[in-house]
């Protein structure tokens, strides 16, 4: 089988990681629930996997650190805990659901207005055009960095610099980029960094968190048992227990923590130039066939590793099942969970076939895609797709 | 490569995964005929799972959907290979 839905989830994991999940489930009790042994072999993982999640990102320590079941769960988090009632919100066509829903439920709520910042003809987002939504109202800027369709990445810099410069607090979806580029939350001035622990971290899923700024407020998503203050009516203040109710998926997050130090082993920078190296050699593979549409913007490769196509206009989950059942090679056909990006690229009925990659790919993977497009364009050149 | 000729088929639409997961489970169960393809855009529906099958099937299946009390959105003809 050649795997390239690692946008969706990566498949191929470090040993590492399947050996720490194994160990875990041998070896641990619930953390902070209780200073026996195996309670303490739970903790003291999760709380290494806080502090090297915080170091990665340049985030704001292990308190600051908290763990969800994935980076929908941290958006909603990030999203209602802070925003604030007759506010503005500012987001991209880009977006993926775990965004966009939410914001507009409140929208339709009554309880926002919201502004959607759209792409150039490539789907680029200009921070500009981000400044130049911001009015007086706007309590938040929710953006990806990387977009899971395109693999478009924004240029977070500039958005966090705009950011401060109107003391408007910033989130990041880094679902499709966390383990891939370097993701400096102080140096990009982000209040609220969301990510994911299955795609490009390796971890298992059922993980993922929010790193949050230091003091920056967020109303708890749900009430419960967090191990502490276990008399207080309420939720604990202190974070990261106010926004973890609940036993932590301790098993997964040391698959996470295992997954994040191979990453540091293995060179982040190494990693993306892996998979650049990969997604180039698809795409200029494919990109000169006569059917053979790509979207996005490829002028650059400083990008995820992602090629979304279509083969003239047949459906794309007629070509996704094609490659699967012919050819063994997964992709992901469809909507992809992202709507304004069809919208923009006009791709709302045939959906958008997806290829994502990864730094396990290999050449050899790549050339057999290439000549499975190369046969279905023929095929469709004949008329016989 | 030749792929195989476009039959008409039917193809059943859920309207979540675990519905497409149920289908499946009982079709393998019961050796009923058909597999689970990505849902053809043309179709709207809930689920981009969905349960194809030739079109000679179509009564078969109703059939067994309704013995089996199985949930599902809807069922169009389309042509497919
Ligand atoms: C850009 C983007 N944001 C958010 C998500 C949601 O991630 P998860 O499904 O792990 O919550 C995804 C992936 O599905 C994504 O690609």
């Amino acid at each position: 089988m050649i795997y390239f839905d690692n946008s969706a989830t990566s498949l191929v994991k470090p040993e590492s990681v399947y050996a720490a999940v194994l160990d875990a489930m041998k070896t641990f009790g619930g953390s902070g629930r209780g200073a026996h042994n195996a309670a303490m072999n739970a903790a003291r993982c999760i709380f290494e996997a806080r502090e090297e999640i915080s170091l990665f990102f340049n985030g704001y320590g292990a308190n600051n650190t908290v763990f969800t079941q994935n980076a929908t769960e941290a958006l909603n988090i990030a999203i209602f805990g802070t925003v604030k009632k007759g506010s503005h919100v500012i987001t991209t066509e880009n977006e993926h659901n775990s965004v966009l829903r939410p914001l507009f439920y409140l929208e339709d709520k009554g309880d926002i207005t919201l502004s959607v910042v759209n792409g150039n003809k490539n789907g680029v987002i200009d921070p500009k055009d981000v400044e130049k939504e911001i009015n007086d109202k706007t309590s938040l800027v929710v953006c990806n960095h990387v977009s899971n369709v395109t693999g478009n990445k924004i240029d977070i810099f500039s958005v966090g610099e705009i950011c401060k410069k109107h003391s408007v607090p910033f989130i990041v979806d880094a679902s499709q980029s966390a383990g891939v580029f370097h993701i400096d939350m102080r140096k990009n001035n982000i209040s609220v960094l969301c990510f994911t622990g299955h795609k490009s971290l390796l971890g298992p899923q059922g993980t993922g968190g929010l790193c949050v700024k230091d003091g920056f407020y967020i109303d708890p998503f749900k009430q419960g048992g967090s191990g502490v203050q276990s008399f207080k009516r309420t939720q604990p203040e202190n974070m990261p227990e106010r926004l973890e109710a609940g036993t932590l998926n301790g098993h997964g997050i040391a698959g996470l923590l295992a997954g994040i130090r191979y990453i540091k082993n293995y060179g982040i920078g190494n990693i993306f130039e892996k998979e650049k190296h990969i997604a180039k050699m698809f795409y200029d593979g494919v990109k000169d066939f006569k059917n053979v549409k790509i979207y996005g913007d490829f002028s650059s490769w400083d990008r995820g590793a992602v090629v979304g196509i279509n083969i003239g206009d047949i459906d794309s989950a007629v070509i996704s099942d094609i490659l699967n059942t012919e050819f063994d090679i997964c992709t992901r056909a469809g909507a992809h969970c992202a709507p304004l990006v069809h919208k923009h690229f006009n791709t709302e009925n045939q959906g958008i076939v997806r290829f994502s990659f990864s730094h396990f790919n290999t050449e050899y993977e790549i050339k057999k895609a290439i000549d499975a497009i190369y046969e279905l364009n023929e095929l469709y050149e004949k008329g016989e797709i | 490569m030749a792929l195989s000729k476009k039959t008409e088929k039917c193809v059943f639409t859920f309207e979540s995964t675990a519905d497409a997961m149920n289908m499946e489970k009982h079709c393998k169960e019961c050796a009923i005929a058909g597999r689970i393809i990505p849902v053809p855009t043309s179709i709207t529906a809930g689920c981009g799972l969905a349960w194809c099958a030739d079109i000679i099937e179509k009564e078969n299946i109703l059939k067994f959907i309704e013995e089996k009390a199985i949930k599902y959105e809807g069922v169009y003809s389309v042509f497919l290979r």
